[in-house]
């Protein structure tokens, strides 16, 4: 744990929160480096997108801090976040299914030109991006109600990653994508992660984990197991922490 | 951005005159529905259905409730519903008529057809709606009550506060400025008419042309010219005839030579003048091309589409969904002050009963019009044209002397038909799961 010596990007501590009697998060602390993936693991309804959630602002958490850079913020909603430059591919994707890519990626943030939206020029941005991400998208005049799964994700994906984020939270990103999608996404992140960013990556598959991830935190019914380096570990040691619920053996001491 | 269902499929490779043109094919369908009706009562009447004086009668009668359904079609894009509509419309009313016959004159005593009277009128009615509309958005945006719920509660308050306002007495409205607003009282005349359509024209042109060109300067592909000259013609064309036709229907001599008088002077032998286009369808086109621009070109509209779409993700993308409700609302208790001032100037009077369930014609017009009770789909100018036929066909029934329970029902199975074609056709095309 060499990463102590440096002010983490995000640390969120002690994190949790409530529906009704459920604790989805129970006393959750986890922290995030420039330039670091920290891969999000856990069963279903461990409580990893509740989690990301409270630092997006779509939920605010019940108690707890939240440091960016060592400073304590306050994220009351997703203008909050945003403001701290950070970016959210929601499980759900959050688009607006009846509004076309352009209309979706800029929402909240359309361009303008003398004080209306300037749609032409949103659109080829939009062009511009997912000719990076997706070049095969075509489908930039139909709502998005019309696109494919996986072509709704890019389109999530090109929201989150063109708004120069500096902390960028997936949460499974890659479920609907095809395998080329999958791997652009996973060559996305490293070029991303290049540039400094740091990435919060929830992820069930164990080889994207293993292979995109620096470090990976485990929940399971809303507690956080641990926290393990990737390459100190072995799929099975993380696939047991999720499993049992325990630290390995090796690591635990 | 696409707030239209239909017009975004692209019908595969081979591309129909429909296709090129790029015309919505819901536009094309109400357009058809609406030629039907006028074809039918025109030879029903031989031909006085669309005779100038006639044309004229039914653009006026639309006005009140065309201006209501384009705040309408925002309230029903963001998935909400406004029952209070008429209500809030005598609510305004009887302010306005309250102010300009009694309050005005009595408080700062202020003469009869005075400039005051009409601004402050105007003032205290908009302000007084979009106060209102407010009250609705805070309770429906900030409280999370249904609208359906609050506005219902809506249509009983104001209709009968409207009730304690003017005691329960009509009030006469004669303040000339103000009935200006009503139809007939304010016409444009032929010229100044002939003057504001080909700007009007001018403006259609320069926007399909410029549009064109910022199309084709960020490189997207553009219709052929030949399509985008149709369009154009047909928008001129329609634009040119509607100002001609009108401006051939003249004013009575007898009210001609009372106007005369009223000035002093005599009218001299012969004299004819012609109404041209009335103040209120003015305001009516100016209201609608405002809340077009607004829908498609303004942050605010663009955000109640995605409300209306998805409002969680409204919501994640930083929209303040709330406040936005809250204006979506205050907009429409706006547009029902317009609306009142139009509806109380064509009768001259206030009475109580004045916008007595118009929600169900604005609604009706809306949904007409193409916009979807789920939310995230809608048009102006749909709903102006929705609100065209509604009037249209009673009008023509009224003229070929269908009595008013027929006329009703008949009105409500076009509302039935009208989206159940919809829903056939989407269907069929596979538009909707
Ligand atoms: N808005 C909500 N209201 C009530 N309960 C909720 C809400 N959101 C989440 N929960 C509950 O919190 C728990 C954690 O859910 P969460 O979505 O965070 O799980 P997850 O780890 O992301 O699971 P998955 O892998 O399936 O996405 C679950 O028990 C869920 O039912
Ligand atoms: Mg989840």
């Amino acid at each position: 744990m060499n990463q102590t010596a440096r002010t983490p990007l995000v640390e969120m501590r002690d994190i949790s929160i409530s529906f009704g009697g459920i604790k989805a998060v129970d006393h959750v602390s986890i922290d995030l480096h420039p330039g670091e993936v920290v891969g999000l693991l856990g069963h279903n309804g461990a409580g990893k997108s509740t989690l990301i959630k409270c630092l997006s602002g779509a939920y605010q958490k019940d108690a707890g801090q939240i440091l960016i850079n060592g400073e304590e913020v306050t994220i009351n909603n997703p203008r909050d976040a945003r403001a701290q430059n950070i970016e959210t591919i929601y499980q759900t994707l959050a688009l607006a299914d009846n509004l076309d890519a352009a209309s979706n990626l800029f929402l909240g943030r359309e361009l303008r030109r003398s004080g209306l939206v300037d749609d032409a020029k949103m659109e080829a941005e939009t062009r511009k991006i997912m000719g990076r991400l997706n070049p095969n998208f075509r489908k930039f005049n139909v709502p998005v109600s019309a696109l494919s799964g996986g072509q709704r994700q890019s389109v999530a994906i090109a929201r989150a990653v063109y708004f120069n984020a500096k902390i960028l939270i997936m949460d499974e990103p890659t479920a609907a994508l095809g395998p080329h999608e999958t791997q652009m996404v996973a060559e996305l992140i490293q070029e991303l992660k290049a540039q400094g960013l740091g990435i919060f990556l929830i992820e069930h598959d164990i080889h994207n984990v293993m292979k995109l991830c620096d470090r990976a935190s485990v929940m399971k019914n809303g507690q956080l197991v641990g926290t393990v380096n990737v390459k100190d570990v072995t799929d099975d040691d993380i696939l047991g922490m999720i499993i049992l619920g325990k630290k390995p053996a090796h690591l635990a001491a | 951005m696409t707030d239209q269902g239909l017009s975004a499929q692209g019908a595969g490779p081979r591309r129909s005159v429909i296709d090129t043109l790029e015309i919505d094919v819901r536009l094309l369908g109400m357009l058809m529905a609406f030629a039907a009706v006028a074809l039918v009562f025109t030879i029903w009447t031989g031909g006085t259905f669309v005779g100038p004086r006639n044309v004229f009668n039914i653009a006026v009668q639309t006005v009140p409730v065309a201006i209501m359904a384009c705040g309408m079609v925002f309230v029903i894009v963001a998935r909400h519903i406004d029952l209070s509509v008429g209500s809030m419309l005598a609510m305004c009313s009887a302010v306005m008529a309250m102010s300009q016959a009694q309050w005005l004159p009595a408080l700062f005593g202020l003469e009869y057809g005075n400039p005051a009277i009409l601004v402050a009128t105007i003032l205290i009615g908009l302000v007084t709606g979009t106060l209102i509309g407010s009250l609705t958005g805070w309770l429906v945006g900030y409280q999370r009550i249904p609208s359906f719920i609050v506005t219902l509660g809506g249509l009983l308050i104001w209709r009968n506060l409207n009730w304690f306002t003017t005691n329960g007495q009509s009030v006469a409205l004669t303040d000339p400025n103000l009935l200006m607003f009503g139809g007939t009282e304010g016409v444009l005349g032929a010229t100044a008419s002939w003057v504001v359509g080909l700007i009007a024209s001018a403006v259609a042109v320069w926007v399909i042309a410029s549009a064109r060109r910022t199309k084709q300067g960020h490189g997207f592909m553009v219709k052929p010219l030949w399509a985008e000259t149709v369009m154009a013609g047909l928008i001129v064309g329609a634009i040119l005839f509607f100002v001609g036709w009108l401006s051939r229907y003249p004013i009575p001599e007898a009210k001609l030579k009372r106007l005369f008088e009223a000035r002093g002077e005599v009218m001299p032998e012969g004299y004819t003048a012609m109404h041209g286009l009335p103040i209120s369808v003015l305001i009516l086109i100016l209201v609608a091309v405002v809340m077009t621009v607004v829908a498609k070109k303004t942050t605010f509209g663009r955000y109640i589409f995605a409300m209306g779409g998805n409002p969680d993700a409204a919501e994640l993308s930083g929209i303040n969904t709330r406040l936005l409700t809250v204006k979506i609302f205050a907009l429409m208790g706006f547009l029902c002050a317009i609306a009142g001032l139009v509806a109380q100037a064509r009768l001259q009077s206030h009475g109580n009963d004045l916008g007595d369930k118009w929600e169900l014609w604005v609604i009706a017009a809306t949904v007409i019009g193409g916009t979807a009770l789920a939310g995230g789909v809608g048009t102006i100018y749909g709903a102006v044209l929705g609100a065209l036929i509604m009037q249209s066909l009673q009008s023509g029934m009224a003229m070929v002397g269908v009595d008013t329970p027929f006329q009703n029902i008949i009105v409500g199975l076009v509302l039935v038909i009208a989206v159940w074609v919809d829903i056939l056709y989407r269907k069929r095309l596979g538009l909707t799961k």
